[in-house]
């Protein structure tokens, strides 16, 4: 497979040993995200002491794209600020649909991985369906679609 | 007759020459993707265009197009003539007894909404009953769901079993009189299953219940005859037989489609309109309302054509072939499993891989040129019965090779590597 594939071994190997994989005692955020088209499903459990995001885990059926972008989201925003994660979700976005120049300084860190998905459009939600569940949990919505209008990415996939 | 022609029919030609004939027809199989040989697999999702049905719709639309049915000047004429010349080549096409029983729509989905709103919201009434199958696609679940919601209609729905076959006897048992509809697809676009649609057709007919059945994923594999089936309704696209997006047809027992209420108001679909009563014209223009795609329904039976002149049934045969090629070999690498087994399939191999998502499948494969669909196919009915989100589905036309195969067989192998 070549240098550009979007399967680097960072992301096969969060797909194959996830971290922060399983469920959580005493969660005081959740949501479930689903992308409906592909049958991705990422359940997320957050601990917050305060505005910070002291536990953080996540488990569900998806493909290794979603997978691997749900671990290193966890790992990432671990021990980060409410505020701090929200930049994150805001940086993330915006690169995985190519509004983001990595040139520029930002927060991404080794999350810059995903920048090939803004090339494959079809898999944009894939990336993306964990970090929108992150949002939701930390809005305190029970769950959200990749399908719904409210959907902040609506990439230019459909299907029936 | 050519002679090569000839050779087959003697099947002194092996039927694997069938895809090194015509391949070169198909100027877009001459793609890259990805920097490799485009490997096109993705047939039942729509398939390509021949040099033939691209030059005749760039004959029509350089020296040919008007209006049709409207006036008499020289190329409203000509253009009517093409558009009509096509509807008698669908005719042929699947054997209907009139052309006035070929409509065109813009596709099969198009065409069952048509049945759904011209028969169904006429004659389906509360409490009535509506059959349809496991195999579906949503094209034909949808449509009859709105209908049921509207008036208060039942939906039963016939199973399958862990092959991918409808269950006969279950489909038997659904029957009462309160049936007053059925709506089936000959061949399933998810799994390949071809249904025994004339035996379910006669049985529905004892019951005086009408039958539509979904052709989409059938027409371009199985020689059609609407006569020797004799199904009320059936319905393809013209984008699944090497014709245009945005075309496809609706073939209907004239007495049942001159019962029904129009789809669609608009011109040509009118005898005459005053402000207080419009009489409709006769069938096939009641459910033409507006302009048609001309060059569409002319390119679609530019397409038939051609396919006519390979014969449906040295495509059958030929396909078989792939199909059993392909499926041999797939079935033979350990953690890959094809779902939908049955022996009476079209060349549609739907297939998972043990640990590794079937979005993760396509992109990979696109990296090695390769088209095959992923996902739940439309038939999302279908993976909730195998308990799957969704698979990879490669679907074989005659223009594809064993050494393509091949291909796909080692990137799935590469695919297997990527993730071990």
């Amino acid at each position: 497979m070549n240098l550009k594939s979007i399967y680097q071994e960072v992301i096969l190997d969060h797909n194959r040993k996830p971290r922060n994989y399983g469920t959580l005692d005493n969660a005081n955020h959740h949501a479930v995200g689903h992308n409906p088209l592909c049958g991705d499903r990422i359940d997320l459990a957050l601990h917050m002491e305060g505005e910070l995001i002291d536990r953080i885990a996540f488990h569900g059926e998806s493909c290794a794209i979603c997978k691997a972008s749900a671990s290193m989201m966890t790992a990432n925003v671990k021990g980060k600020s409410r505020t701090e994660a929200e930049t994150l979700i805001k940086e993330f976005r915006e690169m995985v649909i190519g509004n983001l120049d990595l040139s520029r300084p930002h927060h991404l860190g080794r999350l810059a991985v995903f920048a090939g998905v803004r090339d494959l459009p079809t898999r944009v939600k894939c990336a993306i369906l964990p970090w929108h569940t992150l949002q939701a949990a930390l809005n305190s919505v029970a769950s959200i679609s990749t399908e719904t209008a409210d959907d902040p990415i609506q990439a230019a996939t459909s299907n029936g | 007759m050519k002679i090569v022609d000839a050779l087959l029919d003697m099947n002194i030609l092996a039927t694997s020459e069938l895809a090194a004939r015509y391949r070169a027809d198909f100027p877009i199989l001459n793609l890259k993707v990805s920097d490799k040989p485009l490997v096109y697999l993705d047939n039942a999702a729509s398939s390509q265009m021949p040099q033939a049905v691209i030059d005749r719709l760039v004959r029509y639309q350089t020296s040919q197009h008007a209006n049709i049915h409207r006036a008499v000047h020289y190329l409203s004429e000509v253009a009517t003539q093409e558009y009509e010349t096509a509807r008698r080549t669908l005719q042929h096409f699947i054997n209907a007894r009139e052309d006035r029983e070929i409509i065109f729509t813009s596709g099969t989905t198009d065409a069952i909404n048509l049945v759904m709103h011209g028969y169904g919201r006429k004659f389906i009434k509360s409490g009535d009953e509506i059959i349809l199958t496991n195999l579906e696609h949503h094209s034909n679940i949808v449509p009859w769901q709105m209908l049921a919601e509207e008036k208060g209609a039942i939906i039963r729905v016939v199973p399958i079993n862990d092959a991918g076959e409808l269950l006969v006897d279950e489909y038997e048992k659904l029957f009462n009189p309160r049936t007053r509809f059925v709506a089936i697809t000959h061949v399933s676009n998810a799994l390949g299953t071809i249904n025994p649609i004339k035996n379910m057709i006669a049985f529905a007919h004892k019951h005086g219940v009408p039958v539509l059945i979904d052709g989409a994923q059938a027409a371009a594999h199985i020689k059609i005859d609407v006569q020797e089936l004799d199904c009320d309704f059936y319905a393809f696209s013209g984008h699944k037989l090497c014709g245009p997006t945005g075309i496809g047809l609706l073939y209907g027992k004239a007495k049942l489609l001159e019962a029904m209420q129009p789809f669609k108001g608009g011109g040509d679909m009118i005898a005459s309109v005053t402000f207080e009563k419009t009489t409709y014209n006769t069938i096939p223009y009641k459910f033409e309302a507006g302009t048609p795609p001309i060059a569409a329904a002319i390119g679609f039976g530019a397409a038939i054509d051609y396919l006519s002149g390979i014969g449906l049934d040295a495509i059958a045969a030929y396909e078989h072939e792939l199909l059993n090629y392909a499926t041999e070999q797939i079935a033979a690498i350990p953690g890959v499993h094809i779902i939908g087994n049955t022996p009476t399939k079209v060349a549609v191999l739907s297939f998972t891989i043990d640990g590794i998502h079937p979005h993760d499948v396509g992109t990979l494969l696109n990296q090695e040129g390769i088209a095959v669909r992923t996902g739940h196919h439309c038939a999302q009915p279908i993976m909730q019965r195998f308990k799957i989100p969704a698979t990879s589905r490669a679907s074989f036309s005659f223009y594809n090779t064993k050494a393509e195969i091949d291909t796909l067989i080692a990137a799935i192998h590469s695919v297997q590597k990527v993730f071990s």
